[in-house]
């Protein structure tokens, strides 16, 4: 894909029942120069997009576990092709934890450790600047994006954890505080390809002035977000 | 009707969240002898006809794949509801 057709690179934003940020997400695509696809839980065709957005919510209730009944949806069928083909797919929040029981991601979501539902502005390290979503940071940047989140904690098994460090399969921790008692202050992690992002934090929050976390430039400056857009963006007129 | 029951737990490695709100809460009720707690799921699957064999290895199949993440969680049952409710299963073991 040249750069004259980057403004037609077609992000995916699938909705699924209990979404709740597919419309920020979306609105995260445009500002960054792509065009958002509406994409639904119950189609299986992702209708030629060049990426996929799972957002955050509460899909199904988080009834059974959170993510688990949406990893069953006939998009996220096709979504787990495309991923394999290397296809970039993120998700976010509840997004991730439909990541982890579609086994695109290892590891799982279980309940914060203090049992509150947090919600604040969170600093993250950002550990993997090759991955289709973050190639348009700094190694080692911090940036500050929304926390929401009732089943927060990342866990897995520590031979687990030791192949992503091993790997640099981390891509963002937890700075200041671990906000959930996640496994070695993880917020995100990666596939090996680097295609596939998962994260609790909320960048598609954190995408214009105005709106966003209190930044530098005054409050609710921030838009540290943005890059995630712009990276798959970049990715994509590369790949 | 046939019913099916299966019980996951949260892995011994996990901490349990819930589990540990709740051994919290019993002191105050005066429970003070429980020094641990933990939360699982007990699901019922019910079948039209009899719980065959082919139903027990179907329900331990959907246990391992969707009623359980087995990152987190162990089944750690899979029975026939009706035997268990005629009480052939006792302290003693199967009796």
């Amino acid at each position: 894909m040249s750069a004259a057709t980057l403004a037609s690179a077609r992000i995916g934003v699938i909705t699924f029942p209990g979404t709740l940020d597919d419309r920020d997400a979306s609105r995260a695509v445009r500002l960054a120069g792509g065009e958002p696809v509406s994409l639904w839980h119950a189609d299986g065709d992702l209708q030629g997009v060049d990426a996929v957005v799972l957002p955050g919510g509460f899909s199904y209730g988080d009834y059974l576990r959170a993510g688990a009944i949406s990893r069953f949806a006939p998009a996220m069928d096709a979504v787990v092709d495309a991923a394999k083909g290397g296809m970039p797919v993120l998700g976010i929040c509840n997004g991730f934890q439909v990541l982890t029981e579609a086994h695109l991601l290892p590891g799982s979501m279980v309940k914060n450790d203090h049992l509150h539902f947090v919600c604040r502005e969170q600093v993250l390290s950002v550990e993997n600047t090759s991955t289709a979503w973050t190639n348009q940071y700094r190694p080692g940047q911090h940036i500050t994006i929304p926390l929401k989140n009732q089943d927060g904690q990342f866990v897995a098994d520590d031979r687990t954890l030791d192949e992503l460090e091993g790997e640099g399969r981390v891509v963002f921790r937890y700075q200041g505080w671990n906000p959930n008692g996640s496994r070695r202050d993880i917020a995100g992690i990666t596939n090996e390809r680097g295609n596939v992002v998962g994260l609790m934090p909320h960048p598609e929050h954190a995408v214009e002035a105005g709106f966003g976390p209190d930044g530098e430039a005054g409050p609710r400056s921030g838009t540290d977000g943005l890059g995630f857009f712009t990276s798959v963006l970049a990715s994509l007129v590369s790949a | 009707m046939g019913r099916v029951v299966v019980e996951v737990m949260p892995k011994p490695e996990i901490l349990d969240p819930q589990g540990k709100a709740v051994v919290g809460a019993l002191p105050r009720l005066g429970f003070t002898q429980f020094s641990g707690v933990r939360q699982g799921k007990r699901f019922e699957l019910e079948v039209d006809g009899d719980v065959t064999p082919e139903v027990l290895a179907a329900a331990q199949q959907a246990a391992e794949t969707l009623l359980s993440n087995p990152v987190i969680e162990d089944v750690v049952r899979v029975a026939d509801a009706a035997t268990d409710a005629a009480g052939t299963i006792t302290s003693e073991g199967v009796a």
